[in-house]
């Protein structure tokens, strides 16, 4: 494998919070599917705002609401530019996946009836799960899943058997947060089409890694979160077609999103305002532009091929650990290793190395179906991103010996 | 041996280590020492709700005294319920529920006791001081 020609360690330098020591060593960052950390350029955009232009949006005459509006659709048309949108009005701003998914279960209320079929993976996030078990529980629909095999792949054979004209809806991640596996999403929107039925593919997991082109992928909805990806929390996207979103009923009820308002009838506004009611995470939205910029400028191909020289070392290196197994070895996978040690819990792993510096995840990564398929209470998860090195997966190593040494 | 007593045996007993490995060793150790709950009360009713691992506490009575035995699935929370175990069983009722717990402070343990902590260390204290009540009020 060739050798990445990004400058790390002056990367490294965008990140202040790098800089930081915890428990008296240097920080070591590896929870990045949890959240990634935020580069001076997104810090100094968030804090220009507040400084220079905070103003409420789309209604004010006065200069700093037409500058703040101008910059909140300027991240827009940033987000369609990088996620290959045909039209901006296409972007609704949520305040992450997890509203992006529930403003599409509800909408579907409408669109359901008894004996419909929605599928789903059987390696979501509980955000990707439970609205659609709501949804079911509305309308009567039932809730059929892609099973896993032991590698954490969908079984895609049995996909193609569970499709039929009944199933109205499929959800699936493009990149699964407890096992790293970059699932077929290609082969499970063709498929789902065939069959007259809408796709939606959460993307948190995925954005931060890799580019999705929505247009050549032909999905329905994509759902993206914008602090898994340089941004600030509490802002996030969903894309949607146009010809669904028309059809979606709002989500919310408020201001921003009405044409006319009498109490007798109010006519909602056009895309993409029909969704975004109220005041939105103006901030939120264009600091999530600034992080797009700052990630496309290092380059996405870079990045992920960097990353995946990370995790290819630390895969080796954590497999030299006696009795630390992976879990998710799928063929395609990218930045997340999840493990256990035989005979330790993942929470005491977690606690030891935590006193070490360095910041996993340990637990069911809100995945519980996944950790009852292979029968464990959770996993400690070290995930990466482009500003980790080599020298902190080596610090990993001898911190999860150190934390078995002391515990078995 | 009072609460209070046992409570200051405990510090004495962690002043001996200077850094954090051995804090937690010494942990790990103690929690080796805990009296086992018996398998019929590994139930979900006596499940600590509020850890990431898994903590079960049985309390009964023995005379006029409360005693608590306890598990974990994970080492370093089985170290923790040991020590408030060691604190707090085979004590009366109302010296539990009147007990503090500023000793953990002491050894150095006191990053556990937030209650943001995912390894419910407070619900654990809260759990024995519940079970102190109940049988408080049976006793009379």
């Amino acid at each position: 494998m060739t050798e990445t020609t990004l400058d790390i360690q002056a990367i490294r330098k965008d990140f202040p919070i790098l800089q930081r020591e915890v428990n008296g060593h240097p920080l070591v960052y590896l929870d990045n599917a949890a959240t990634s950390q935020t580069p001076r350029q997104v810090i100094d955009t968030i804090v220009d705002y507040y400084q220079r232009y905070n103003a409420n949006i789309h209604r004010g005459v006065h200069t700093l609401s037409q500058e703040a509006t101008d910059a909140y659709e300027v991240a827009r048309q940033k987000i369609q530019k990088h996620f290959d949108i045909a039209h901006s009005h296409e972007v609704i701003f949520t305040s992450g996946t997890t509203q992006s998914i529930n403003l599409v279960a509800t909408g579907f209320t409408s669109f359901l009836k008894e004996g419909d079929e929605i599928i789903v993976s059987a390696m979501e996030h509980h955000s990707n799960i439970v609205p659609w078990q709501m949804l079911c529980e509305r309308t009567g629909a039932n809730l059929k899943v892609i099973p896993m095999n032991l590698e954490g792949e969908l079984v895609m054979e049995k996909y193609h058997e569970l499709l039929s004209y009944k199933t109205k809806l499929v959800f699936c991640n493009h990149v699964s947060n407890a096992l790293g596996t970059i699932n077929p999403i290609e082969e499970i929107i063709e498929a789902a089409h065939k069959v007259g039925a809408a796709v939606l593919i959460d993307g948190a997991q995925a954005a931060a890694h890799i580019k999705a082109d929505l247009q050549a992928l032909d999905v329905d909805f994509y759902t993206v979160s914008a602090h898994k990806m340089c941004g600030p929390t509490g802002v996030g996207m969903l894309y949607g077609k146009e010809e669904w979103l028309k059809k979606l009923p709002p989500y919310q009820g408020g201001g921003e999103m009405i044409a006319e308002v009498t109490f007798e009838k109010t006519t909602y506004a056009e895309l993409p305002h029909k969704f975004e009611a109220g005041t939105p995470n103006i901030c939120g939205g264009i600091a999530f532009g600034a992080a797009l910029d700052y990630m496309n400028k290092i380059g996405f191909g870079a990045i992920a091929q960097y990353e995946d020289e990370l995790m290819q070392y630390a895969t080796e290196q954590l497999l030299d650990i006696d009795g630390l197994k992976i879990y998710g070895t799928a063929a395609k996978k990218t930045s997340v290793i999840s493990f256990n040690i035989e005979g330790v819990h993942p929470y005491d792993i977690g606690t030891i190395v935590d006193k070490l510096g360095i910041a996993v995840r340990t637990g069911h990564h809100c995945a519980q179906p996944i950790m009852d398929f292979y029968q464990i209470p959770g996993t400690v998860r070290a995930s990466f991103s482009f500003y980790n090195t080599k020298e902190e997966v080596d610090k990993l190593v001898e911190g999860i010996k150190r934390a078995s040494n002391m515990l078995l | 041996m009072t609460i209070k007593e046992i409570q200051k045996e405990i510090i004495d007993e962690f002043s001996m280590f200077d850094d954090w490995m051995q804090r937690y060793e010494y942990m790990i150790e103690l929690g080796k020492s805990l009296p086992l709950i018996e398998e019929q009360y590994k139930t979900d009713d006596n499940l600590i709700k509020g850890c990431q691992s898994k903590v079960w506490v049985h309390a009964e009575l023995d005379g006029d005294k409360l005693v608590f035995t306890a598990d974990s699935d994970a080492i370093i929370t089985k170290g923790i319920i040991a020590i408030l175990v060691r604190a707090f069983s085979n004590q009366k009722p109302q010296d539990i529920i009147d007990a503090d717990v500023e000793f953990i402070d002491e050894i150095g343990l006191k990053e556990h006791l937030s209650p943001t902590r995912a390894n419910g260390l407070v619900s654990m204290i809260k759990q024995l001081k519940l079970y102190a009540v109940a049988y408080q009020t049976q006793l009379k």
